[in-house]
């Protein structure tokens, strides 16, 4: 009851007009920088941070500003992945697998609604636990030490093979290759440089959201040329602009699902949204995929990673408000906002300020459902980009690509990487292997060899410790099972189709 | 109809003024962390105290903890005057050590406005009461307690503990088998010390200083000369009779080149932000003691302390 009547109050402060206001305001401009490709939550938080001071606003309705942002991206990004096959940030990556193929299909309306709705259960699922069982699960993240952080990587990447394509080997071939671009730049545990060949600008590595768009973005874009230089491209066709309720609903269980999983991998501070949209649909497809339509537009396949990278965005706030620590780019840009308003996140933050967490629960909710009521009617605005024709629509992709990147770290260098990651996409894709294997070998092979260090570090190089806790032996078991029945399935789906 | 034309000339040529004057500060870091809190309150105060008279703009410019922005100011803007870059403890040691393009003589050191404290904790229900207690137990047995903190090998929290280890007669080859695990924050470093994966932390204050008050964590030794303000019952190192400090100040520096007016300028603004209520209030609430040292106190002290950090890494071998 307690919790209730907090939450009542709560939205006694974030209903007044002012704070309405800004969650609307923010829910549209955060649709908008998610869509972009290159513009993250990240960078759309930091760079609104000055908005909010300039507009001399209360600690708490600037943080309903920049949380509702920040929910705004996590659902605008997936609309850059369905439409372009572009991801508009890091988690949406995943989207692109059965999102953008079912657009292809002239189903881009029914696939941006389903996951709209996928986002809003994901988003719902992670704020109703942030509400009643935050304490709790900060304490339990705890105990996660970095030898089960290293099982929880290995688990991700032992399921990469069934995620692209329909040849596992290319599969892992493509993560290997992200897993060796992760290897580049400053070795976190002792500071010693590794393949920089010299360049200081090498030295933090390759920046995801810079080589996603590379990959995505600029190989779509040679891609194309190439299409010119031949042929004219096919248009692709196009439905009604509303989806059926009914079509909107197909995803439903499997956002449930997702939403679990991706809240799971949000309150654990080492893992993050990207791996919570990752294991979501690694899962699902082991749960659901029977007839192999996974990665043709199926979607349940757009439906879990969008529930589970919402879900787990909701999930990052709950470390970040109750432990200080941030488990994303975008929740430790927060954090500092949070100092610099002399708010001190941290154990002690729901007994100090009750009010600034009960209305940043309660404009939660909020952004919820009015970035639900946004994004439906905006369905019909975002299909219309698919009927531009492509001379008109490429050379805004560039653009605004080059821009986003710009924008970020105002370093020409990263231009030439993402031109770079542009090459070898294209190169990538005329051997028809998929780009989704590299981003999460890039995005994710860092923190699994930090992981893996540190594991070692305390047992000062004893491998043993990799499998004395209980926790990461259950995590291999998980992944033992999932192993077998994608082994069974596939001995299934040869025998069907020899009998 | 020529006056008009006079009037737009003379606004235009105004407004390119302002826009020409207004300050940039760079944080070498992504947004977020301790040097992009830096320039972003810095920014922030000196534009509401109106010290500078439009807004300060914050550059993030990430790279080498610190070398990209290094590079870039020594490489092409060496003569900026309108140009701050924040710096700490840490970007000293990462030059003392070689690390970035230069010493500390390529740039001109502006001054220090406050100062995170060094500290060692461990958890509440911890067995080692005092610093002579875990450093008892790791010098029996160097392995024994694996220690955390925010830098990696060789960086500024495991140069302070290596100090500490170093005072208390432990010799080179004891302290360097100590367990060091570095994680991304003095917060991820101090949770993972209550989920009980190593058994002291060795960071800043100010990041965990939440902890301390909630009862979670001790602090077993402050690093700094007097108890610190927030927390007087915390014994400080040089009272248990090791004679560490291990301060990490915030501070800034610009290009080599700028003119002596410039630098002066900047001196004068800082120390007049420094003066305010406001900034006092600001540092206390990042766990930050205000403190100030500017212009040339403030160079000749970098000057000495990249020298002494420069020791102590050859003395650890960190450095060769």
């Amino acid at each position: 009851m307690d919790i209730l009547n907090a939450l009542m109050d709560g939205f006694s402060v974030a209903l007044t007009p002012t704070n309405l206001g800004l969650a609307v305001f923010g829910c549209f401009i955060g649709t908008l920088i998610g869509a972009l490709p290159g513009l993250g939550p990240v960078n759309g938080v930091a760079i609104l941070i000055p908005v909010a001071f300039a507009m001399k606003l209360s600690p708490g309705s600037a943080l309903i500003l920049l949380s509702c942002i920040y929910y705004g991206c996590m659902y605008g990004g997936r609309i850059s992945s369905i439409m372009l096959n572009i991801p508009g940030d890091e988690p949406a990556i995943m989207t692109t697998l059965d999102g953008y193929p079912m657009a292809k299909k002239g189903k881009a309306a029914q696939a941006l609604g389903i996951s709209a709705v996928a986002s809003f259960v994901g988003a719902t699922v992670a704020t109703l636990g942030l509400t009643f069982f935050a304490p709790y699960l900060a304490k339990a993240a705890i105990y996660f030490g970095p030898a089960d952080y290293f099982a929880l990587y290995v688990m991700a990447f032992a399921t990469i093979g069934g995620v692209a394509g329909v040849n596992p080997i290319k599969t892992l071939l493509a993560a290997v290759i992200g897993l060796m671009l992760a290897s580049v730049g400053l070795d976190p545990a002792t500071g010693t440089a590794r393949f920089t060949f010299g360049s200081y600008n090498l030295y933090d590595g390759f920046d995801p959201i810079v080589s996603i768009v590379g990959l995505f973005a600029i190989s779509e874009i040679l891609m194309y040329f190439e299409r010119i230089a031949g042929e004219g491209g096919e248009a692709v066709p196009l439905d009604r602009g509303l989806p059926k309720l009914r079509e909107v609903f197909a995803g439903f269980p499997a956002s449930l699902r997702g939403s679990v999983i991706g809240f799971i991998c949000g309150v654990l501070p080492g893992a993050g949204a990207s791996l919570g949209a990752f294991v979501s649909y690694n899962v699902e497809k082991q749960v659901s995929d029977k007839d192999g339509t996974f990665g043709t537009g199926d979607p349940r396949g757009i439906a879990a990673p969008e529930a589970g990278n919402n879900a787990a965005s909701g999930g990052a706030l709950i470390p970040m408000l109750t432990l200080g620590v941030p488990g994303s780019g975008t929740t430790a840009v927060m954090l500092a906002l949070l100092i610099s308003l002399n708010i001190q996140p941290g154990p002690l933050l729901f007994e100090r300020q009750p009010e600034i967490v009960w209305g940043l629960i309660a404009s939660l909710y909020i952004a919820n459902v009015v970035l639900l009521v946004m994004n439906v009617p905006l369905v019909g605005i975002f299909t219309r980009l698919l009927s531009l024709p492509q001379w008109l629509l490429m050379p805004v992709v560039i653009m605004v690509s080059f821009i986003g990147i710009y924008s970020i770290s105002h370093a020409p260098f990263d231009l030439f990487v993402m031109i770079a990651f542009g090459v070898l996409g294209y190169a990538l894709r005329k051997l028809d292997i998929s780009l989704v294997p590299v981003v999460l070998g890039l995005l994710l092979g860092a923190d699994m060899e930090n992981n893996l260090r540190r594991a070692l570090s305390i047992s000062g190089g004893d491998f043993g410790i990799l499998v004395h806790s209980s926790i990461a032996l259950a995590i291999y078991a998980l992944t033992a099972v999932m192993l077998f029945l994608t082994v069974i399935m596939a001995r299934r789906q040869t025998g069907k189709a020899a009998s | 109809m020529k006056r008009n034309l006079l009037v737009a000339v003379v606004m235009a040529a105004g407004m390119s003024a302002t826009a020409a004057s207004a300050a940039e500060c760079i944080a070498p870091a992504d947004p977020g962390g301790g040097w992009d809190f830096t320039c972003r309150t810095v920014g922030r105060l000196l534009t509401e105290l109106g010290i500078e008279e439009a807004p300060v703009q914050v550059t993030n410019m990430p790279g080498g903890v610190g070398a990209v922005a290094f590079a870039n100011v020594a490489g092409k803007r060496a003569d900026e005057g309108d140009l701050l870059v924040a710096t700490s403890t840490v970007g000293v040691t990462q030059i003392a050590q070689g690390k970035y393009p230069g010493g500390v003589d390529v740039m001109r050191w502006v001054g220090m406005l406050g100062s995170d404290v060094g500290v060692i904790v461990v958890p509440a229900a911890s067995p080692y009461a005092s610093l002579d207690d875990l450093l008892g137990a790791l010098k029996d047995d160097p392995t024994s307690v694996p220690v955390a903190g925010s830098s990696g090998a060789g960086g500024w929290d495991h140069i302070r503990l290596l100090m500490l280890a170093d005072s208390a007669g432990m010799t080179g080859d004891a302290y360097k088998a100590i367990r060091w695990v570095q994680f991304d924050g003095g917060g991820p470093a101090v949770t993972q010390m209550m989920g009980g994966q190593v058994g002291a932390v060795s960071t800043d204050l100010g990041e965990i200083a939440g902890f301390v008050q909630s009862g979670d964590i001790r602090i077993l030794a402050a690093l700094s000369d007097d108890p610190i303000p927030a927390f007087p019952d915390a014994p400080t190192a040089k009272a248990q009779g090791y004679d560490v400090t291990g301060y990490n100040w915030r501070g800034f520096y610009t290009g080599g080149e700028v003119s002596d007016a410039d630098y002066d300028g900047w001196v004068a603004a800082l120390n007049t932000l420094y003066d305010s209520e406001e900034w006092k209030a600001a540092a206390e609430a990042n766990g930050l003691i205000p403190v100030w040292r500017g212009g040339a106190e403030f160079e000749t002290y970098v000057e000495q302390q990249a020298q002494q950090m420069e020791e102590i890494s050859r003395q650890i071998g960190v450095i060769k």
